[in-house]
């Protein structure tokens, strides 16, 4: 079950990606790259991470796409034109891609063939109350520095979308 | 690998190193959109590909040493990433404004 399971969100997860890359139109890329992430966070709650599988479909998913689809439409973004490539790149540019995606399975699944199996329920600590108590102890420091961080992005938004408005 | 091998470790659940290679697979293909595509905006989406499929490796190896340290990276990994859309959408929407144009060819002021 867990293998079917594995098997039929990769698969989608690695279909909506190549969707991402390959849609001419900046709205299909987006909802594809709506189905990677949700397939994503199955993956992440087969692992047992419930807290991040669900803060993935909601800031993720939720708000980072929504804020991508809202720029895609103010601007009107259309289908992108598309200028000649060089033959070279036209030529060795999917072949060379197949054999480096080749070459990564080949040396990631030589690498990492003996680090165990997943199966659901394994492992239990990935609920809100483990990171939490993580987060409040172990982690303080980077979370407080986050906090800066988002403040900072905040301000940095609104100043350079503020040209925009006037 | 030997199917009857394969078929004894399938019985245990789904190997680790699958979650790294469509990981690597992931992130490989984010590259590739990086490099082919002429959107600004289709490039950032890439750059998000790219980093989820980072977290989904450190989830795996979460997994794999039953801690939970993997899940506070990729909380924080996404935490970065809301702060970064907005800042680089707002960037886009101030290039868009001066240049009237979203095609990364012609957005090139530093060069010259």
């Amino acid at each position: 079950m867990d293998v079917f399971f594995f098997s039929l969100f990769a698969f989608i997860a690695l279909i909506c990606a190549i969707n991402v890359v390959l849609q001419k139109h900046p709205i299909s890329s987006a909802l594809s790259l709506v189905g990677v992430m949700a397939s994503l966070a199955v993956l992440y709650l087969m692992l047992g991470a419930e807290f991040v599988a669900m803060a993935q479909l909601i800031v993720y998913a939720g708000a980072i796409m929504v804020l991508f689809v809202f720029v895609i439409m103010l601007l009107n973004a259309g289908v992108e034109q598309h200028k000649g490539r060089s033959w070279v790149a036209r030529l060795l540019g999917l072949p060379a891609f197949v054999a480096l995606l080749g070459l990564l399975c080949y040396f990631v699944q030589r690498t990492f063939s003996g680090t165990g199996s997943v199966k659901f329920g394994d492992f239990t600590g990935g609920g809100a109350l483990p990171i939490g108590a993580a987060l409040f102890t172990d982690y303080l420091l980077p979370f407080e520095v986050t906090s800066v961080l988002i403040l900072i992005a905040i301000v940095g938004a609104i100043v350079l979308a503020r040209k925009e408005m006037d | 690998m030997d199917p009857a091998v394969l078929t004894e470790t399938l019985k245990n659940g789904v190997p680790t190193s699958w979650y790294l290679t469509l990981s690597a697979l992931l992130f490989a293909i984010g590259v590739a959109g990086f490099m082919i595509r002429r959107n600004i905006i289709t490039v950032f989406m890439c750059i998000e590909l790219m980093l989820n499929a980072v977290n989904l490796s450190f989830i795996a190896f979460a997994h794999q040493r039953q801690q939970v340290s993997g899940h506070l990276f990729t909380f924080f990994v996404m935490v970065v990433a809301a702060a970064e859309a907005a800042v680089g959408l707002a960037i886009i929407l101030t290039v868009f404004k001066n240049r009237s144009t979203l095609n990364i060819d012609e957005i090139n002021t530093l060069r010259n």
